[in-house]
């Protein structure tokens, strides 16, 4: 079927791939809001939302339904267009991320290989590392427009979090890119299953990175640009309904992406660990499946150590992480760069 | 000079590099909290569960009858003297002939209220009483809408008959049975 040369069964099933991705995390990043709750309350000795329906599994449906019922108010004083503009680009950058991670190898379906990757593109990581950082113009618009001062200050605050642990996170990727000596995420992938996870040879690259993704999520101990005891809530003080959900949601897509991006990174993506699963001689769709699922305990693990870590550690002050940014994490990674790069250079010769 | 043995010295070195990166403190707070994890919860799920009083707790209020269901309470408004929060009021009839499987005296509460928002639950008024007509049951007063809904007739808080409704009754009764044993 090729109508005025377009591949309209590619395009289709990219379509049903971007489909199911996106309400996927849509689902994830709600049911996330649901685990963080419940762990919340796990670990302070408590029971956790349990009234909407079994084991309160019901309780992400009526927080959502809450805020789309709630009144909207954009308040006078505020530049309007880029009222709505914020949560928006907040939004979206959120979603657009996952459109280069493999979620696994390829289904064959009707006689096509079908990758579970909306675009394997050669620069992919890049590609993360542009959308990620659009984020931050979602905070800073919205706070910026709200026309207040806490909002402003922790959209100050959010932008200068942001780049500062960019820096970091971008060295400690390099000596990763150096491993797998491509940019694209199904390489790096590729290298992982041949040669062994790279947090095997990258534990403090993966450390940098993780504290850095922390710091990208905003967090806690990197909460600071909606610290609700300093700034009134930061950014998202002025939104309401479904806006301010769309902030806090954002937060938990992007929770749900960084936890993805690290399992691909560092914890081979959808690599079985410690078996060859191409020996086994099932079908490879069933193969392709289980990888996905295995991507998805790993990313689950990551979601629960981003909940645990924020109900253990109290907030850092601003000169703290500023000076771990700048101080500690930055020449830290460099060092490990240049490390991984001398070591590459022995063990080649 | 040590006042108590249980000054702790606290000690104020300077941190070395290794603690200064926080990594081992960070490490042992993130166990600590994952202990908790699996630990028994402190709370219950309140409505479906509820914890036991202690056999002393004061809560709501019950008008008492004796053995043949007539009403204990003469009026004599001495709970309402010693009720520190003054939260009882009360209007005195005389019985009239024919009334007397209601009411146990000549004389009667026609109107008994007690303000539970004002209420402090000493039960000074189950001591005042010589009638053993009033004392605190095991239960407390449920949530409300308006504070008129606060203010507890006679009928909130009599006791079933223990003639005609047995079971309610012994329902209302609770767990304190030596009251209704009537001690004139």
């Amino acid at each position: 079927m090729h109508l005025l040369s377009i591949d309209w069964w590619f395009l289709l099933e990219k379509l049903v791939l971007i489909m199911v991705i996106i309400s996927l995390s849509l689902v994830i990043a709600m049911y996330t809001t649901y685990a963080e709750r419940k762990v919340a309350a796990w670990l302070q000795d408590r029971r956790g939302p349990n009234r909407a329906g079994p084991w309160g599994i019901l309780q992400p449906l009526a927080d959502g339904g809450k805020l789309f019922f709630k009144e909207e108010i954009i308040p006078l004083v505020s530049s309007k267009f880029l009222f709505i503009l914020g949560p928006s680009l907040a939004m979206i950058t959120a979603l657009l991320t996952s459109a280069v991670i493999p979620w696994g190898t390829s289904l064959h379906l009707f006689g096509r290989e079908m990758p579970l990757q909306i675009a394997d593109v050669n620069i992919g990581i890049l590609y993360i590392f542009g959308v990620v950082s659009l984020g931050v113009y979602g905070i800073m618009i919205g706070g910026w427009a709200s026309n207040n001062k806490f909002s402003l200050l922790a959209a100050i605050r959010a932008a200068s979090q942001m780049i500062s642990y960019e820096l970091a996170m971008g060295l400690a990727l390099i000596a990763v890119l150096m491993l797998a000596g491509s940019l694209q995420m199904s390489v790096i992938v590729q290298n992982q299953i041949d040669h062994g996870w790279h947090v095997i040879y990258q534990p403090l690259g993966f450390v940098i990175f993780f504290i850095c993704a922390l710091a990208e999520c905003n967090r806690t101990p990197f909460d600071l640009a909606e610290a609700e005891n300093e700034l009134n809530f930061g950014y998202h003080q002025e939104y309401s309904s479904m806006k301010l959900g769309f902030y806090l949601f954002a937060e938990y897509i992007n929770m749900f992406i960084s936890s993805a991006v690290m399992a691909t990174l560092f914890f081979g993506g959808y690599d079985i660990p410690f078996v060859n699963e191409a020996s086994w001689g099932i079908s490879p769709n069933l193969l392709a499946l289980i990888g996905f699922a295995v991507l998805m305990a790993k990313i689950f693990f990551f979601l629960f150590v981003f909940i645990w870590i924020r109900w253990t550690i109290p907030r850092f002050r601003y000169d703290q992480l500023m000076n771990l940014g700048w101080k500690g994490l930055i020449p830290l990674s460099l060092a490990n760069m240049v490390l991984t790069a001398v070591v590459m250079l022995i063990l080649k010769k | 000079m040590q006042l108590t043995q249980r000054a702790k010295h606290v000690d104020r070195h300077p941190m070395t590099w290794i603690e200064r990166l926080y990594f081992w403190n960070i490490l042992k707070g993130m166990l600590i909290t994952l202990r908790h994890l699996f630990k028994r919860k402190a709370t219950i799920n309140f409505p479906e569960q509820k914890r036991s009083f202690s056999s002393v707790f004061r809560g709501l209020h019950v008008l008492n009858r004796d053995e043949e269901g007539r009403e204990r309470c003469t009026a004599c408004g001495l709970c309402a003297v010693a009720c520190p929060a003054e939260a009882i009021t009360m209007e005195a009839a005389e019985r009239l002939p024919g009334e007397e499987q209601l009411y146990r005296e000549e004389k009667y509460a026609a109107k008994y209220e007690i303000n539970m928002l004002r209420c402090i639950f000493c039960g000074l008024c189950e001591e005042a009483c010589p009638k053993d007509a009033i004392y605190l049951s095991q239960t407390f007063a449920p949530s409300n809408y308006s504070r008129k809904g606060f203010i507890y007739k006679k009928d909130d808080m009599l006791i079933p008959n223990p003639l005609t409704e047995p079971e309610t009754y012994k329902k209302a009764l609770g767990e304190r049975p030596a009251k209704m044993i009537g001690n004139q």
